[in-house]
């Protein structure tokens, strides 16, 4: 992989290289990137590596889209069709949701955030990589030589007895990738807990560091036990073994708690952090604190502890006690009261706020509005009635898609929208972010709310046959789809066009708060000059809200224009203490 | 007993805690008491009780382990939290029993 | 006590680029260590689940199936692991006060016991091989089955070998019989007794791995191990594997009359 274009220091100045160093520019060998240490770095090699990821992933999707267009699908065989979305589930869940924000902009931003000079442990980081790309490598290897088709569940005792695809292969893949999130869990728990700076309290953390650190309390207390669970399925698969094979006495619904004890959190994974960007970008462009912080943050701890209590809602409709299905449900309505304190309090930040309406505030009300109508279909199957009815349709497929693509992805791009000057160096180009924004919006509303209309009518996941009443709303959901795609797309246009020919970004191009924003963009590699003394809490926005009332607004840093850089004061600013309090007035 | 030493060499060189020679042998010497204990209390019917007395003499010899031979006695109350709450969390793991005390409670007529 | 008296200096630590202090960089190191081993009592805390689970379901056929162990190999490795153990904290506190033989001397026996305990484990599972105790396709129950526990007649067919029945969807191999299921049951015990030891031997053999390495590195002052922390990191590991032991042998070896 060449690092030429992720380089803006030498590209596009016309012969003169701007003198400032930066953790893109500091070397530009194939090693100084494989073998880097930085957090930054590893952060992109990550990002790149999910995106790969993710596009195998959407590949597998349209390819369920193109079959369902019709009742009776001839374009693919029905062994080719379990394939297909087993495939979808396990890239995107396992190699693309899971590690999506967390091991990128995670990893980019939270030391930075903390004041930080890198993780705690560099190499682990840099291991945690490699463990992704050998699973990775390992699963799509798998996948296209021959498949898998027991879905991204693995339920027993199908994978483990009856299943001719290659289970082994992708088990071990998945398995190994999860020993990557867990290193990158270990890192943010150790770094949140022992490498603030001086001044940054528990409760002056934007609240991103709040989501990685719940999310990294999920990530190493759930990931190793459906590591053991699956390598269970393995030794069952080759050595005959029986753990949870009915035949020999064992009960595949053990199976399915262990599963979900696990992979109900790992839904948090995904989520957490995604609220974590959507309070910064909300925090940003409506200029206020956030309404109630430490309900927010709170609100977190108590998602990532809750989360571990609800997993037997996945098997109501199983022989698991009713008894034990009346805990589960009940604890699964609590859940969403955290959930819902959030969505409160984004929303009221936004009131009366001086509301700056930018493409990664778009993505962010995108994902509020689509996370509370995923979050409120929860409750329809949370209770034990309904889910009778509803458990395996299209209705669990809508659900959990309006809170992972409606709410990771969209939490996803909004970050991304709001780093990538940062990361990059470069500006993105508004109207188009702002387009693709309500394209995605669009396409996502168009492919997933049909499929809760067809769940409700009983249409069953995963067939690949359905009977001819419901075409209607399945060729919507495919024309839906593809609109999603045209809307995903243009973003990773504009992005890499950005690398080439966007405007440098300053500092803070948005006039934001946060340790992130001192420092020039790209960082230099060793982020921070000196340690910063943090003064005051996060989000402190009242001094820039009175500003931009009074009509003020030059704490918003112009993008310089290519070709005009050598007027931009280089080498970098010192990095600027947060502004101390006495400023504010 | 806290006759044990602290080495600190100033700023520059880190803090440490010496546990006496004494303490690791006492430890060593009552974790083979409890296992001879261990032994000897199964080979002995108590009936429901065995598992309970087994499980009690394995927590205290862990908690010897913990505390002395891994030193946690003497570490940070953030060292004392990640200690813990591995063996807490467990106990949400063991929920999963809730599941199997309760299916037997009621038959269902037909099917289930 | 010679052993206390004598303080040569604790070796300087170094400092590395990402921490402010050693204190600091010691506590990350120690806390980082406790993480993973907190991921490691969720790895082991699934198989007790299950091990619960099914010890609860099936009680009279795990109690029979466990007295095919032989528990005094087992009591001899929880003694090889607890001195193990005590050898491990003697080694980390030897080589925070400097004394390098006594760390060489206190590692060398901690590797040596897990080598006699990796012996002692060959010696059961070998038997455990002939008697056709491993589970899969040659699993074999020879011992009587007690009237108590057997359903019908149980006891006349205790004999027989058994196979996972590779069953279709919806038909039972033609010689499927109930009763069979007391065989799987102990053969369900085996499966966890194999993969719970298995995996915990997995983590001895990765311990000494470590350990040696450490013992080589120490041997021939390899500048790494001027530092205490990765002999007291090391030994943090050590004694987890000890913990796990600590809980297996009496649910497995010695599980109680109900
Ligand atoms: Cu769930």
């Amino acid at each position: 992989m060449s690092s030429i274009p992720l380089n803006p220091g030498a590209i596009g100045t016309g012969g003169r290289t701007r003198a400032r160093e930066n953790y893109l520019n500091i070397k530009h060998t194939v090693s100084s990137w494989l073998l880097t240490a930085d957090h930054k770095r590893i952060a992109v090699l990550y990002m790149i590596s999910i995106s790969v990821m993710f596009l195998f992933g959407g590949v597998a999707a349209a390819g369920i889209r193109i079959a369902l267009v019709r009742p009776h699908d001839t374009f693919f065989s029905s062994e080719t069709y379990n394939k297909l979305f087993s495939a979808h589930g396990i890239i995107m869940v396992f190699f693309f949701l899971v590690p999506s924000i967390p091991a990128t902009l995670g990893n980019f931003l939270l030391p930075i955030m903390i004041g930080a000079r890198d993780l705690a442990f560099p190499r682990l980081n840099l291991l945690s990589w490699y463990l992704y790309m050998f699973g990775a490598v390992l699963v799509m290897g798998a996948i296209l030589f021959g498949g898998i088709d027991t879905g991204w569940t693995f339920y027993e005792p199908y994978s483990s007895v009856y299943s001719n695809t290659n289970v082994v292969a992708v088990i071990v893949g998945v398995f190994i990738a999860g020993f990557s999130s867990i290193a990158t869990g270990i890192n943010f728990l150790v770094t949140v807990h022992k490498m603030r700076a001086p001044g940054l309290t528990w409760f002056r953390l934007p609240l991103f560091v709040w989501a990685m650190y719940a999310t990294s309390i999920i990530i190493v207390l759930g990931t190793p036990v459906v590591a053991i669970t699956l390598l269970m399925v393995v030794l069952e698969r080759v050595f005959g073994v029986c753990v949870f094979n009915p035949a020999c006495g064992g009960d595949p619904i053990l199976f399915e708690h262990l599963f979900w004890f696990y992979s109900h959190p790992a839904v948090y994974i995904m989520i957490l952090p995604s609220m974590g960007i959507i309070s910064e970008v909300i925090a940003c462009f409506a200029r206020k604190r956030i309404f109630g912080y430490e309900f927010v943050a709170f609100s977190s701890m108590a998602i990532a502890l809750l989360g571990f209590l609800v997993w037997g809602h996945h098997m109501f409709v199983t022989g698991e006690s009713m008894y034990s299905g009346m805990v589960f449900s009940l604890i699964t309505f609590l859940i969403a009261v955290p959930s819902a304190i959030k969505v409160f309090n984004w929303s009221a930040t936004l009131y009366k706020g001086n509301v700056w309406l930018t493409s990664p505030l778009v993505f962010a009300i995108g994902f509020i509005l689509l996370f509370t109508i995923g979050g409120l279909t929860g409750l329809f199957l949370a209770s034990l009635a309904v889910d009778v009815h509803l458990n395996m349709t299209y209705f669990v497929v809508a659900h959990f898609h309006y809170v992972m693509v409606g709410g990771a992805i969209f939490g996803y791009m909004a970050g991304l929208h709001f780093w990538w000057p940062k990361i990059t160096g470069r500006m993105y180009p508004e109207g188009w972010a702002m387009l693709s924004a309500f394209i995605m919006f669009i396409g996502f509303n168009l492919t997933f709310f049909p499929q809760f209309i067809l769940g409700f009518d009983g249409m069953p996941r995963r067939y690949h046959f359905y009977p001819p009443e419901f075409q209607m709303w399945n060729i919507l959901s495919s024309a839906g789809s593809s609109v999603l795609a045209v809307g995903m797309i243009i973003p990773g246009i504009y992005f890499l066009w950005s690398l080439r020919y966007g405007a440098l970004a300053p500092s803070n191009p948005w006039g934001a708060k946060g340790l992130e924003w001192t420092i020039p963009s790209p960082p230099p590699s060793h982020n921070f000059d000196n340690v910063p003394i943090v003064t005051e809490d996060a989000y402190a926005y009242e001094a820039i809200y009175a500003a931009e009332l009074a009509g003020d607004y030059s704490h918003v840093e112009a993008p310089i224009p290519l070709g005009a850089e050598a007027e931009y004061s280089s080498p970098a600013e010192p990095s600027k203490l947060p502004n101390s309090s006495e400023e504010r007035q | 007993m806290d006759n044990s030493e602290h080495i600190n060499h100033g700023p520059g060189v880190g803090h440490h805690h010496v546990t006496p020679v004494g303490t690791y042998v006492a430890t060593y010497l009552a974790l083979l008491v409890l296992l001879v204990l261990t032994f000897a209390v199964s080979r002995i019917d108590l009936g429901a009780f065995n598992i309970v007395v087994a499980l009690g003499i394995s927590v205290v010899k862990t908690a010897l382990v913990v505390l002395i031979f891994m030193g946690v006695r003497h570490n940070s109350k953030l060292t004392w939290f990640w200690a813990s709450i591995g063996f807490v969390w467990l106990i949400l793991l063991f929920l999963t029993l809730g599941d199997y005390v309760t299916r037997q409670w009621v038959h269902l007529p037909l099917g289930w | 006590m010679s052993l206390e008296l004598q303080h040569p200096a604790v070796a300087p630590q170094r400092l590395s680029h990402q921490f402010e202090q050693i204190d600091q960089q010691n506590e990350i190191y120690i806390v980082g260590m406790w993480t993973f081993l907190v991921t490691e009592i969720m790895f082991f805390g699934a198989l007790f689940v299950a091990l619960t689970v099914y010890r609860s379901v099936y009680p009279d056929a795990f109690e029979q199936a466990h007295s095919a162990l032989n528990v005094w190999l087992g009591l001899t490795n929880t003694f090889i692991l607890l001195t193990s153990s005590f050898t491990a904290a003697m080694a980390v506190r030897s080589k925070m006060l400097g004394q390098r033989v006594l760390t060489l001397l206190f590692l060398g026996i901690t590797i040596v016991c897990a080598f006699g305990f990796l012996g002692v484990k060959y010696v059961e599972y070998s038997a455990e091989f002939r008697e056709h105790h491993f589970p899969g396709p040659n699993f074999q129950w020879s011992q009587t089955v007690s009237p108590s526990t057997a359903q019908g007649d149980l006891a006349a067919n205790s004999q027989v070998a058994l196979g996972v029945p590779k069953i279709g969807v919806n038909e039972f191999p033609a010689n499927y019989q109930p009763q069979q299921l007391e065989l799987h049951k102990r053969e369900l015990f085996f499966s966890l007794y194999f993969v719970m030891t298995g995996l915990h031997g997995f983590h001895v053999i990765i311990g000494i791995l470590v350990l040696s390495t450490l013992w080589l590195l120490i041997y021939f002052n390899h500048p790494t191990v001027d530092d205490y922390m990765p002999v007291e990191l090391a030994g943090l590991y050590w004694h987890f594997v000890d913990i796990v032991w600590i809980f297996l042998y009496p649910l497995v070896y010695l599980i109680g009359k109900q």
